[in-house]
């Protein structure tokens, strides 16, 4: 993925160390591996690389992830703006997705 | 449907399906790609089998779009196994898990509706990686008692994980965006935005019978080539070009991509004579052809693997005053230059 950098310094992902137990759910589940575990906790090692998908935080027993998630698509962002709601892609509807 | 072979009776019918793809599921496969029946591409959520499964085989998640259940299936061949489709009104599984659709409650329920734990003795359930960003696998423990193991992002990967012990390995878990990936979904958007693209394309047409203020259809078919040939490159460098090439054009945004590659693109139609008699309509092809191409290269965000919602705002909010500022004033010198 080494091509495949997005805008850097740009993510919301925050990881709260203290309450981290090393479960590694995190590792597991983060598509463009943003973690690393060492000494027994989770570090953020590649944070430009997140998109902010949301999977690590939906998947931490514990809470110590956060990230605003959305969708990283311009079109849902224009939609949004429009029907003034969040960036949707449109996926529920019978419309066109992401 | 065709694809049901077979069912095994338990306290209810479950349907064998085949693990291998018939020229229908072909044909299904490149109509989506084309955006032809896209929406409507379902099977029925429900359990499902393949080969021979019993009390000990594993279950597999998956969602009602067909193609992901088709993927699934084909690399489930010569395996005996429990398929549980979710459903995420015939979306995929990564942007349904986003949507929430392929999600934790909709797993639970799936569990517990198909008595999925008489079925097997075991307490595992494979959900796709891609799915993790809908369910929460702690949480679907707590209800149903069923460990979630992360399954690989790819199919194919599949005998890999259960030989590693339910583990997939950094490369199994990385989501890739390489040359066919991106090509695959080009069709797409060319398709996505057609509707508008053909009215403007009519619009610019039309308004090439104009010169020195009065309108004759001689004029129309000697200079309307001039636009309809701008015009399809504009779109063609957005839609095609850009996402093709994304990884090696050296810049971040997206819109700076496609913008790029409308200019380059641009360059070579000047040299060609294409882009018409005078310096300032060459001026406004330039400015038009850039807006289209970059807003459409800004589109492909949607459908990369890598963008984030923050990283497209960001640039949102520097390219799109940019390319409507361009499309405007590249339209407006065009249109001068037809009145004058």
């Amino acid at each position: 993925m080494n091509g495949f950098v997005y805008l850097k310094n740009v993510s919301t992902l925050k990881l709260d160390t203290e309450k981290c137990t090393g479960c590694l759910m995190c590792v597991f589940v983060c598509p463009h591996n943003v973690f690393e575990i060492k000494n027994r906790k989770s570090h953020i090692i590649n944070k430009d690389l997140c998109m902010e998908c949301g999977a690590c935080q939906k998947n931490c027993p514990e809470n110590a992830i956060s990230v605003q998630t959305g969708v990283g698509c311009a079109a849902g962002i224009i939609k949004g703006f429009i029907n003034g709601t969040a960036p949707d892609c449109g996926c529920d509807s019978s419309k066109s997705c992401c | 449907m065709y694809y049901i072979k077979n069912y095994i009776s338990l306290d209810f019918k479950v349907p064998v399906v085949s693990t291998v793809l018939e020229f229908k599921d072909i044909i299904g496969a490149i109509k989506t790609r084309w955006s032809i029946n896209r929406n409507n591409y379902k099977v029925n959520p429900g359990l499902y089998a393949v080969g021979m499964p019993d009390k000990t085989s594993e279950i597999f998640v998956s969602a009602n779009y067909k193609l992901s259940f088709d993927h699934l299936r084909r690399n489930l061949n010569k395996f005996n196994a429990w398929v549980l489709v979710l459903d995420t009104k015939g979306i995929n599984v990564w942007c349904a898990a986003g949507k929430g659709t392929f999600g934790t409650n909709e797993l639970i329920s799936k569990i517990k509706n198909f008595s999925i734990s008489d079925i097997v003795e075991h307490k595992r359930i494979i959900v796709p990686q891609l799915g993790a960003v809908g369910v929460s696998a702690h949480e679907v423990k707590k209800e149903t008692g069923f460990n979630v193991k992360y399954g690989p992002v790819r199919a194919s990967d599949i005998k890999v994980f259960l030989e590693n012990k339910y583990r997939s390995d950094e490369k199994m878990r990385t989501v890739n965006f390489g040359f066919t990936d991106r090509l695959k979904l080009t069709p797409v958007e060319m398709v996505g935005h057609f509707k508008y693209f053909l009215l403007v394309l009519a619009s610019f047409f039309i308004l090439s019978g104009f010169k020195n203020a009065s309108f004759s259809v001689d004029n129309t078919w000697n200079y309307g080539i001039f636009p309809v040939i701008n015009l399809i490159v504009s779109y063609i460098a957005g839609t095609v070009i850009t996402p093709v090439l994304l990884p090696w054009i050296p810049v971040r945004n997206f819109s700076f991509k496609g913008l790029l590659i409308g200019a380059i693109l641009t360059f070579t139609l000047f040299f060609l004579n294409l882009t018409g008699n005078n310096v300032p309509e060459t001026i406004s092809w330039f400015l038009i052809n850039m807006a289209i191409a970059s807003f459409t290269a800004m589109n492909f965000t949607g459908s990369s693997t890598f963008t984030s919602l923050s990283g497209v705002k960001k640039e949102m909010k520097v390219a799109v005053p940019l390319q409507i500022i361009m499309l405007s004033v590249g339209f407006i010198m065009w249109l001068t230059i037809r009145f004058i």
